[in-house]
């Protein structure tokens, strides 16, 4: 059963994120990318953990693309002005570029095996909220400032000169 | 049970079809989306890691990864619009007035 998720989540987030780079109109873009988005997501309940899956939907399906579909309709470019892709060397050579980092991978996976640890729930919310109010605390508070600058970037970039 | 392996192929390919986005298109949003594809196969590989290791580092910085991922895309985004306001492209070929 769980193996059988496990591909079914896989080709469906494998797919999205296939779609997510091919599609010329940004706007389908986005929504393949919430695909790939929750199919990962499902992944993540499969490994038990929750609280990560829930955060993937809120945050990244929820906010994230959000605020992409935002720009997209926001900049509205029309569909002869969007950019004329690049010739079909370049993006031969890319896939080539990228199945090699693929295959380097997964050599690389299949050699180093993971110990099978105990099968702890790592990823609830219990264990993630524990993780990050003690041990990674530091790392948790210089996050909150990591994301002040970025609010205040985004609105002195986007901000029109008066 | 899943091999850990499996999910760090699956990690790869998504960085992979990432990398294809970002060094195969012109359009400046799909290459923003195509990096937050490679920060969620990175995710992939965290949290598969944290869950067979069962350590929760893992799952920690599978949360950090998408702090920075909404940051970046809010700041890009942000760069993205005040750019489009000067040049009126989202071709990032056109954007050339840093090269030299």
């Amino acid at each position: 059963m769980e193996t059988v998720l496990f591909i079914l989540f896989g080709a469906i987030a494998v797919c999205g994120a296939i779609m997510v780079v091919t599609r010329k109109s940004p706007m389908a873009s986005a929504l393949y990318l919430i695909l790939t988005l929750f199919a990962v997501a499902a992944l993540f309940v499969l490994r038990q953990a929750h609280f990560l899956a829930a955060i993937q939907v809120i945050v990244y399906a929820g906010a994230v693309v959000v605020l992409f579909v935002f720009v997209i309709m926001l900049i509205n470019v029309p569909e002869d002005r969007l950019p004329v892709e690049r010739a079909t060397t370049t993006r031969v050579l890319g896939v080539i570029a990228a199945g090699f980092f693929v295959l380097e991978s997964a050599v690389l996976a299949r050699r180093y095996w993971m110990p099978k640890g105990p099968a702890a729930e790592v990823g609830t919310v219990e264990a993630v909220g524990r993780a990050l109010f003690t041990d990674y605390l530091l790392a948790f508070e210089i996050t909150s400032v990591l994301l002040l600058a970025a609010v205040i970037g985004a609105i002195a970039l986007a901000k029109r000169k008066t | 049970m899943i091999a850990p392996s499996a999910y760090l192929l699956l990690s790869a390919i998504l960085f992979g079809i990432g990398v294809v986005g970002v060094v195969a298109r012109k359009n400046i949003l799909i290459i923003l989306m195509s990096v937050e594809l490679m920060l969620n196969g990175v995710n992939v590989a965290f949290v598969a890691a944290g869950s067979y290791l069962g350590d929760t580092a893992g799952g920690v910085f599978a949360f950090m990864v998408m702090t920075v991922a909404a940051a970046e895309a809010a700041v890009g985004l942000a760069l993205l619009i005040a750019l489009y306001r000067l040049k009126e492209t989202i071709d990032i070929t056109e954007l050339k007035v840093l090269k030299w």
